[in-house]
């Protein structure tokens, strides 16, 4: 039985670290992110050491979260203490420190709450906004480094020299983070938005080795998309239709992989797998989110999302529509990830010559395995074995997901001598 | 252009049919209707909507539960609505075309929205 508690504090890790920081930044404030890192990591520790020797108690989450109040109310007195010996405080300070015990941290609202509040805090305006992301995903959503790299197709360098620069200003003092009320959490939108979509992004198709798919992390953005799409001041057009794009997405999960957690192709897939139930929430999303004039780039992906749903198979998917929509992201965000989407569709639109010199003309993936893998693909369907076969070999190489790797073998073998 | 709303007209039993269905049924029913309203949505015309559950109540005058269903004459009940964006009543009409409840022997009530803005 001693198996289980590991298990068990790992997928607690997982789940509640995030929320955990959250609602202990709350009471210990937001310069203190590291400490309340710290607490965590200790009342983790703490839960490993007394479940395997007590056993796991009925509610391990709430067993968490009041060792973790506990330890903290611990930091605080021993401030007020010190502060009380240096000459400060009278009997309000112990009264102080009784109401802190009064807000209760079980409710679901207040750590729904802390979690959201946490993302805007992150989302300064002076910083700049993929850094603003970064420092999301790190500190709220507990990607690891080189996630977040994967996330924003960079290095593991460039990502930790934007989370240091932005630490140095919030230690130095030159950016305080705080929560933003009212109008300024409209003005912070777009960064929450975009951190969630990242999020969402890594569970979808993560670069983990040994998952695909981490729901826990897509889950984990449908929930606040949805929660921002409840406050008036969030429920933006924009917020409504990037919870379509999630929905679309997250609806085909149990159709991409088998239960051996081989990949799926969207062509291949048993599209009676998608669900029609989230499939029907994004159709009602993406009516909200018709409310403005303004197509957000979230709009145009949800479009793209959309044409794949409603798709009875493959070979009846509206390509030149999603052609045309990735034209206009294009546009709007000229991105190379985008650009080599654009020239997959082109390929089904057109055919695979199109496709393919379209997605030579894209710039700066040569080291990226699915601008390889997509490559491989377009000259085996026009017909040049050998040159898919460099393709697909370089994508093999670059590639680190296990899936990955026995999908594009399968490819290779799969090509005529 | 101008807002629309479609209702769905069905039979009492093909609502109870369809709220009796297995599980795999359902999905292929619904699968059916998000297709539809994908279709909608893909050219920009989606606004709203929703399926009704069965069951419910009709009200008359005074509040008074006038009977424990809500059965409109001759046993028809509004299964849902759509509300959608078009430039005419000819086109919502057009719109309405392939919706899933003609399958069933039901009907679709096209009506324009009132614009109080004009």
């Amino acid at each position: 039985m001693s198996a289980a508690p590991d298990q068990l504090v790992a997928h607690m890790f997982r789940h509640e670290a995030g929320r955990l920081k959250a609602v202990l930044t709350r009471w210990l404030g937001l310069g203190r992110l590291e400490e309340a890192e710290d607490l965590v990591q200790d009342t983790l520790l703490e839960a490993l050491a007394a479940w395997k020797l007590h056993g796991i108690p009925d509610n391990p989450a709430a067993w968490l979260y009041k060792v973790a109040q506990r330890k903290t109310l611990d930091v605080l007195r021993r401030e007020q203490r010190h502060r009380r010996m240096a000459g400060a405080l009278s009997q309000e300070a112990d009264e102080e420190a009784q109401t802190l015990q009064a807000p209760s941290l079980f409710l679901d609202e207040e750590m729904a709450d802390s979690q959201l509040r946490m993302l805007f805090a992150c989302c300064h305006p002076a910083l700049p906004l993929e850094t603003q992301a970064a420092l999301c995903l790190k500190t709220l959503c507990g990607l690891s480094i080189a996630e977040i790299a994967g996330a924003f197709l960079t290095s593991v360098d460039t990502i930790n020299k934007r989370l240091y620069r932005a630490r140095e200003r919030i230690r130095d003092g030159s950016i305080q983070l705080e929560v933003p009320t009212g109008p300024q959490l409209t003005a912070r939108l777009a960064g929450v938005l975009r951190s969630l979509y990242l999020l969402f992004n890594e569970g979808y198709h993560s670069t983990h080795p040994d998952q695909l798919i981490r729901r826990e992390l897509c889950e984990e953005a449908l929930r606040l998309a949805r929660l921002l799409t409840e406050s008036p001041r969030t429920n933006q057009p924009e917020t409504f239709a990037l919870l379509a794009l999630l929905c679309f997405q997250a609806s085909r999960f149990d159709a991409r992989t088998t239960e051996l957690g081989t990949i799926v192709l969207l062509e291949d897939q048993d599209r009676s797998r998608w669900s029609q139930g989230l499939i029907a929430q994004a159709l009602r999303y993406l009516g909200q989110a018709a409310a403005g004039d303004y197509a957000s780039t979230f709009h145009l992906e949800a479009a793209i999302a959309l044409e794949h749903c409603r798709a009875r198979s493959f070979a009846t998917t509206d390509w030149p529509a999603i052609a045309r929509y990735y034209s206009l992201l294009l546009a709007r965000q000229p991105s190379a990830m985008v650009a080599l989407n654009r020239a997959v569709a082109l390929a089904y639109a057109e055919g695979p010559l199109t496709g393919l010199q379209a997605a030579l003309a894209v710039q700066g993936l040569a080291q990226h395995h699915l601008y390889h893998a997509v490559l491989g693909e377009l000259y085996r369907q026009a017909g040049q074995a050998n040159k898919a076969r460099q393709h697909l070999a370089q994508a093999l190489q670059l590639t680190t997901s296990r899936a990955e790797q026995e999908l594009l073998q399968r490819k290779l073998g799969s090509l005529p001598d | 252009m101008d807002k629309f709303m479609l209702l769905f007209h069905g039979n009492a039993q093909a609502q109870q049919d369809f709220a009796n269905q297995s599980p795999e049924a359902l999905q292929a029913e619904l699968q059916k209707w998000n297709n539809w309203i994908g279709g909608i949505a893909a050219q920009g015309r989606l606004v709203g909507g929703e399926a009704l559950a069965p069951g419910g109540k009709t009200l008359t005058a005074a509040g008074q539960v006038h009977t424990d269903g809500p059965y409109t004459e001759g046993k028809e009940v509004v299964s849902g609505y759509l509300t959608l964006k078009a430039v005419s009543l000819d086109e919502a009409v057009q719109l309405a075309q392939g919706c899933p409840v003609f399958e069933t022997n039901g009907s679709v009530e096209v009506r324009p929205v009132t614009n109080f803005e004009q």
